[in-house]
This record gives structure tokens, C-alpha cells and sequence, in this order.
């Protein structure tokens, strides 16, 4: 059965969330990405969206406005999550969002925000774009428009928007770092026997 | 046709090739994924697999670009030295990818370096990128359209290594390239790598790589083994769809190389992402044409 988390977020449904599982969310998501988080935290403006037991997520989707002034979501799809590592702590502690989506994996403090402020980070898989926007029920608000299409803060109600496959979950577990050990572990066992068979050089 | 004819109509079939093959998977990538969909065993890994299979039904039915990321537009080009229109071809590609920038649409992704501008067509400076190989005696060309987004592109290295180091160090650099930075270029991967003089001519031969289709192999024996081994081997490592872990890593390794310097080891990877938006399309000197890498196309 699909595990659906319904915004706003609470604490309780994010509990029993470990790093692998797949989910899926209904409600409003946000797109947020650098300018903005760099907005907050270093030139300390208030975000115009309150994402407060919400999810936000790492894109710069492609929308056509319609004659009418409405809003179509086209493609939309992850960003690399990394680039804004260096202020998803505040950013979660100041705003109190509950899920962060993107793309790969992030570091060391976005997991120590998760662990502190009971929040996950997930990862919708890249390239899916169409999917994505074909999750999007309707684009209800536009904040910051001044930043441009990818930037703009894009407000979506969205419909089992997924999978997201959560990589960071509340106890601060972080599947990228998990596997990265791993890749590490397997490689140098891998290569010593390729290294026996490639000795053409004789 | 007149020869103002005959550009304009093979702008117009280029334009429109390259906003079809952003929309469309290569049949031999297809078919690839739908193989590494069958072997795995992990659900998280299938569910990944099938959401982009999911994606590329819903690109192709509403007519939209697959990934956003449409890349920059590069062409890499066999042409016969008596083809008709060589010397028209720069205009023709670059009216292609003006055009299929608004047609498709395409991301802008053109910046103009050092001005560090947009340009908000897709061109700029030896943009599209244009790669000749020019054939003596022959009056076709075949144009590869390949586009380049930024994730699969960041991966790419290229070194000189000494031959002391042999092929145990091309080996290691392939490796060390995928596991450090492979993973966030939406994998599974087709790796491309160039085995050459130095790093110019081993970081083309490395692109060249992933234009050939996935499941062929290098002619010269020992080359294709050292392509199943990695290939191998790198599934081994099991980096999965999206780098969250899998049965596999890679579509495949395919390596091009060229004689060297007996003094160096050039070596380069490139990487192509699970979209690998890649075309094949030959032109006839009487401008019929045959689309080689897609299936039941109509443009
Ligand atoms: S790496 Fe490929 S599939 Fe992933 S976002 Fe970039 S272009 Fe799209």
C-alpha cells in the first residue's frame, strides 16, 4: 500500500519513517531553491510562503501562463539538493518545514537540522520531469516572481506526488553517506581483480 | 530541389529531429532499461526504474520534453566530402537548434562564457558544438544530435597517466571517476572511455564513446574485454538507479581509443544519464534520409 503524507506535516508521521522507504505526499508543495534560501538566511527576509509543517522542493520547473493569468506546470523536476547544504539547517529551523525534496544527496548539517527539527530530506527521481508535473494539481500562488521562472517561489497543490525515496529521515540517518561507504568498501576488492586482467602492457 | 530549397528543407528536418530525440529515448537505451527493469531485484531500485518508464510514456504522449534539462545541442558529424550541402551544414544546425529551441521547447542553456549571459536561444559562441569527421569519396552525412544536460555532463575528467601506470590505472581513474562523482548524474550510466595520447584526444574519443549504441563493443579484443570487465565491475559496485543502490550501475562501458605516445596514457570519461537523449539521422546526397537510432519515427 502507498504511504501517503498529507500537508501540513506532523511529527507523528514522520516518526516511523526510515532511510529507503518510499512515500508519496498530497497537499502543497513549494519550490525553493538557492536565491531563496540565501534570501532568508543571509540577507534575513521573511520567505513570502509560510512552509511550516510543509515540504519544499529543489527545482526550477518550466510553467506557461495562460491568457487568463493562471498557471500551468509543463515539466518540473529535481535540482541537486547539494547546492543549498550550506543553509537547510537555518532554513529548516527558521521556517519549520517538515520535508525537503530534491535530487542526490545532502551533507553532515542538513541531517543534523533533520535530527533537531524532526524533518526528512527525499529524493525524486531525476529526469522524471513529466511525472512530476503530471502530479500537479494546480499552481495556486507565485512568490518572488522578480527571480525569474527557475527561482520563483511556486506553490503547488499536488496529488501522491512520488515516489520520494527518503534519504535523510529524523534520526539524522543519511542514506547517501550509508552508501557511499559502501561503494567504497566494495571498489578496492573489484578492482584487484580487473588489475590481474588487464596487464597488457607487458 | 534549388540549393536555397534544399537548406531550408534540411534545416526544417533537423529542426525538427532535435526536439524530437529530447522527448525520445534511443531504441537500444530502451531496450537497456527495460532489461536492468527486469534483472533487479531491489524495490526501491524497480520503483525508480518504473516511474521513469512511466515518464517517457507520459513524455512521448503529451509532447513534452522528457527531463528539463534539455542541455546544450552538440552535433558530431560523418560527412562525405562530395555531400552536397558541407559547406551549408554550420547554418543549417545552427537554424536547427534556434528553431527546435522554440518548437520543442528547449531549456535555455546557452551562457555566454566570460559575459556570463544567457543568450535565450540556445546559440553562442561554437554553440551548438560541431564535431566534423570528414570521409574522402562519399556524398552522405550522418549527423549525431546529442544533448549534453548538466548533470551527466559534470562527471567528466580527463588525465594523462604514465604507462607505468598501464591499464590497472585506466581502470582506477574509471572507477574513482563513477564512485565520486557518477552518482548524482541520475544513473544508471552509459560511460564513455577515450584510451589515447593525451587529454584532448582521449576526452573526445571518451564522447565518441557514448554516441555508439550501448550493447556494441570495440573491435581490437582486449579492448572489449576491458569494457566487459568494467562494465562488470562496475555493477559490482551496485550504485543502482539514482545512486540509491541497485543491482546494477551502468547501461554499459564502451571504450574508443587511438595509438598513443609510448610515454603517456591519455585517459577520459564521459558519462551519459539514464536519458540519454542521442540521435542518429543519415542524409543521402538527394537529401532522402533514414533515422537510424529511433524507431517509427514521423517528424
Ligand atoms: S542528469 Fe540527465 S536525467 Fe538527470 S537531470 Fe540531468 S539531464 Fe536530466
Amino acid at each position: 500500500m502507498k504511504k501517503i503524507l498529507t500537508t501540513p506535516i506532523s511529527d507523528e508521521a514522520l516518526a516511523d519513517l526510515n532511510v529507503g522507504d518510499i512515500v508519496y505526499l498530497t497537499g502543497h508543495l513549494v519550490t525553493c531553491r538557492d536565491v531563496a534560501h540565501r534570501r532568508l538566511i543571509e540577507l534575513k527576509q521573511k520567505l513570502p510562503v509560510d512552509v511550516r509543517g510543509g515540504a519544499i522542493f529543489h527545482a526550477g520547473p518550466i510553467v506557461r501562463e495562460k491568457d487568463d493569468g493562471s498557471f500551468e506546470m509543463v515539466s518540473i523536476g529535481p535540482t541537486t539538493s547539494m547546492r543549498m547544504e550550506k543553509f537547510e539547517r537555518q532554513f529548516i529551523a527558521e521556517t519549520g518545514v517538515k520535508m525537503i525534496i530534491g535530487k542526490g544527496g545532502m551533507g553532515e548539517e542538513t541531517a543534523a537540522g533533520c535530527l533537531e527539527n524532526k524533518a526528512v530530506h527525499a529524493v525524486f527521481p531525476g529526469g522524471c520531469a513529466v511525472v512530476a508535473a503530471t502530479k500537479v494539481e494546480a499552481i495556486e500562488a507565485a512568490e518572488w516572481r522578480d527571480l525569474g521562472m527557475p527561482e520563483t517561489l511556486w506553490v503547488n497543490r499536488v496529488k501522491e506526488f512520488g515516489p520520494l525515496i527518503i534519504s535523510i529521515d529524523t534520526k539524522g540517518n543519511n542514506i547517501f553517506e550509508q552508501n557511499k561507504k559502501t561503494f567504497n568498501e566494495r571498489k578496492g576488492a573489484i578492482l584487484e581483480r580487473i588489475h590481474e586482467q588487464v596487464k597488457f602492457i607487458k | 530541389m534549388s540549393s536555397e530549397n534544399s537548406v531550408e528543407y534540411m534545416s526544417d528536418v533537423m529542426t525538427k529531429f532535435t526536439s524530437y530525440i529530447g522527448k525520445r529515448l534511443p531504441k537500444d537505451v530502451k531496450q537497456k532499461q527495460a532489461d536492468l527493469r527486469k534483472k533487479e531485484k531491489n524495490p526501491m531500485a524497480i520503483e525508480i526504474y518504473d516511474t521513469m518508464a512511466e515518464n517517457q510514456e507520459a513524455a512521448d504522449k503529451l509532447d513534452r520534453p522528457s527531463c528539463q534539462d534539455t542541455g546544450v545541442i552538440q552535433y558530431f558529424l560523418t560527412v562525405g566530402a562530395k555531400f552536397p550541402l558541407i559547406g551549408e551544414l554550420e547554418d543549417i544546425l545552427r537554424t536547427a537548434t534556434l528553431e527546435a529551441t522554440k518548437k520543442g521547447p528547449l531549456r535555455h542553456n546557452a551562457v555566454e562564457t566570460f559575459d556570463e549571459k544567457n543568450t535565450g536561444t540556445n546559440t553562442g559562441s561554437k554553440i551548438p558544438w560541431l564535431d566534423w569527421d570528414i570521409v574522402p569519396n562519399d556524398d552522405t552525412a550522418t549527423i549525431e544530435v546529442y544533448m549534453a544536460g548538466g548533470g551527466c555532463t559534470l562527471p567528466g575528467h580527463a588525465k594523462v597517466l604514465m604507462p607505468g601506470q598501464g591499464y590497472e590505472g585506466v581502470a582506477d581513474f574509471v572507477f574513482d571517476v563513477i564512485t565520486s562523482r557518477g552518482i548524482n548524474a541520475c544513473p544508471p550510466l552509459l560511460v564513455g572511455v577515450g584510451v589515447s595520447t593525451s587529454v584532448e584526444t582521449a576526452a573526445r574519443l571518451s564522447k565518441k564513446a557514448i554516441l555508439r549504441p550501448v550493447d556494441t563493443s570495440n573491435p581490437n579484443a582486449n579492448a572489449a574485454l576491458m569494457e566487459q570487465l568494467l562494465e562488470e565491475g562496475l555493477n559490482e559496485v551496485g550504485i543502482g538507479p539514482q545512486g540509491l543502490t541497485g543491482d546494477n550501475t551502468v547501461m554499459g562501458v564502451n571504450i574508443e581509443s587511438s595509438a598513443r605516445h609510448p610515454s603517456t596514457i591519455g585517459v577520459a570519461v564521459s558519462t551519459g544519464c539514464w536519458a540519454h537523449r542521442r540521435g542518429t539521422i543519415k542524409f543521402n546526397s538527394d537529401l532522402s534520409y533514414e533515422i537510424i537510432s529511433h524507431e517509427d519515427v514521423t517528424l
